[in-house]
């Protein structure tokens, strides 16, 4: 079962996140970057799948040269190698890009499953693993919650409104994962250790057989005009319970007209 | 006047929440053709209500088949219509099934997708919230039909008399549109509470609340208001309450017109998920508690002492 995981490097979530003016894309450089919070359940869960049914994980990420150090990490986590699409041309790319590019990235290698993290904590999208099975043309199983692995079948249950779903599919495929699933591992000592010479392999455009005019803000499908903070909340009252707060606030309540 | 699609979702005959507010946005767009994508029967059902919403055309795809794939059916018959119908703008509501239906129709479509917008502007651009309400953002596609999905509680509906003409649309799916099958579909007791994702008023508990059985006080607060009910990470993670009832940064993002947090401390893990809901008011016994930098309104007290008065105080002005 060989298994690559879709990895993305993100700003840090607690520190200030920022739009940089001189084109309006996410300033990457302006915080730490760290593995997008979610992409550590698809790790595990890759991890997990290997355990049960051999194989190999390899992690599979578009990013900026510093994203190397988030690839390190998931090695170190148990991760068998990583793939890295590095290009200056692949900045500010939109997602449909970054679809497009990892279908191309996923060409060059073998695989039965592909996993993604359900949202990254930057943009909030939610739709990579969607667009990568649209890309790729495997199908989807997204928001996983239980992935179940058996022999060419892979099964998931997805939560919806009203209960949860159980989707099939032959792989390979393309699943992606949310917190429930799992547990992540933290890595050990000797992974880290290891990681340091497992095998990392940069993968450019011209490897892809993308061209420059291809990726990136230019030909991106979405472009931000303009942005501002957020005004911010006028201060609102605080008050101390005397007895009364319950009704106090009932009362705020009504002068608001909410109820 | 160009065709604005808007993608409808309904459940057993009745239009979600959502729809009135997309038909709504839409008609700033264009002229609102509704999209029934369902089982058969589907569109007849809604017929009327969304003639009341101003749709003057009812796209209607319909095929049992369409429920036993996901999402990769909608997507393919969105695009479709999309193709023959050429509009100015699609619009479909902002939840995790909808949000991959578009993208993956605008990827179709050559188009771009702009996700989770507060506003849609005319010319079909849109204002974004990001950062968990920190910026404000003005985008636009740069090519094709601008696919757009709307946060829920953005528009206020307003009734509009429509034709809501129904067309229906050939349904024949392609076979990687079929390769994801719903082998089964549980219902797990819902309950008559609002859903979270668009509820109007959310009550939330938090680590205060201290146990699953303590989150009784949090469900007289959201019963007396007709609230859904949310919680922090806090509260999933010690398993009190269901993980998808997580309101935060890896949960759901509401925007509610009131959002009342019960025993939650509102680090920023919270504060990503709610802190543009348009009231806020917390109760926490903490006084330093960063809720209170966000709240309208705060008491700092015994959630078991307030929440309940303050069920019954609602109760009895509602009376």
């Amino acid at each position: 079962m060989n298994i690559v995981v879709l990895m993305k490097q993100v700003p840090d979530t607690y520190a200030e996140r920022k739009l940089s003016p001189t084109d309006n894309t996410l300033d990457r450089d302006a915080s730490d970057a760290v593995i997008n919070e979610i992409d550590e359940y698809a790790i595990e869960e890759g991890l997990r799948i290997k355990e049960a049914h051999g194989g190999e994980v390899t992690i599979l990420t578009m990013g900026p040269e510093r994203a190397t150090e988030s690839i390190r990490k998931a090695l170190s986590m148990g991760a068998d190698k990583g793939v890295h699409v590095v290009d200056e041309a692949l900045r500010g790319s939109c997602v449909i890009t970054t679809a497009k590019v990892l279908a191309k990235a996923l060409g060059t290698l073998e695989y039965d499953l592909v996993i993604g993290g359900f949202e990254a904590t930057d943009s909030r999208l939610s739709v990579l693993p969607a667009l990568v099975a649209e890309a790729t043309g495997l199908p989807q199983l997204s928001g996983a919650r239980k992935v179940t692995v058996d022999g060419s079948s892979v099964t998931v249950e997805r939560v919806t409104d009203t209960g949860y779903d159980v989707v099939q599919a032959s792989t390979p495929a393309v699943l992606s994962v949310v917190e429930k699933i799992n547990d992540p591992r933290y890595p050990s000592f000797k992974g880290i250790m290891a990681a340091k010479s497992k095998p990392v392999t940069t993968l450019t455009l011209a490897e892809l057989g993308l061209g420059a005019d291809e990726v990136g803000l230019a030909a991106a499908t979405t472009k931000v005009d303009s942005f501002e903070p957020a005004p911010p909340r006028a201060a609102g009252q605080v008050v101390k319970d005397d007895g009364n707060g319950g009704a106090a606030i009932a009362e705020y309540l009504a002068s608001k007209k909410l109820i | 006047m160009a065709e604005v699609l808007v993608l409808i979702d309904s459940a057993n005959g009745k239009l979600a929440k959502s729809a009135p507010e997309l038909l709504t946005a839409a008609r700033s767009l264009g002229e609102p053709a509704a999209v029934v994508i369902g089982a058969p029967g589907t569109a007849a059902a809604l017929h009327d209500q969304l003639a009341e919403y101003g749709a003057t055309k009812v796209y209607a795809a319909e095929s049992e088949e369409i429920g036993q794939y996901l999402v990769a059916p909608k997507a393919e018959l969105l695009a479709t219509i999309a193709g023959q119908a050429n509009p100015a703008a699609i619009l479909v509501a902002s939840t995790p099934e909808n949000k991959e239906v578009a993208a993956r129709a605008a990827f179709k479509l050559d188009s771009g997708f702009l996700a989770d917008a507060v506003e849609v502007q005319a010319d079909g651009s849109a204002t974004q919230s990001i950062f968990g309400g920190a910026v404000t953002v003005s985008a636009r596609v740069s090519k094709g039909i601008p696919v757009i999905s709307l946060r829920a509680n953005s528009v206020a509906p307003q009734a509009a008399a429509g034709a809501a003409e129904q067309v229906d649309v050939q349904v024949s799916l392609s076979d990687s549109a079929k390769a994801a099958k719903v082998v089964d579909r549980v219902e797990e007791a819902k309950g008559s509470r609002p859903s979270l994702q668009d509820a109007s008023v959310i009550v939330s508990g938090g680590r205060g609340v201290g146990s699953a059985d303590n989150f009784s006080v949090v469900e007289k607060v959201a019963d007396s208001l007709g609230a859904a009910v949310g919680a922090s990470r806090a509260a999933t993670d010690a398993g009190w309450v269901p993980h998808q009832m997580q309101v935060g940064q890896t949960g759901v993002t509401v925007s509610p017109q009131l959002y009342v947090a019960l025993g939650i401390s509102g680090a920023i893990q919270h504060r990503a998920g709610m802190q543009t809901s348009k009231t806020i008011v917390a109760v926490n016994k903490d006084p330093e508690a960063p809720i209170f930098e966000l709240a309208d309104f705060g008491v700092v007290g015994d959630l078991f002492t307030v929440a309940p008065q303050l069920a019954d105080e609602v109760a009895k002005r509602k009376g």
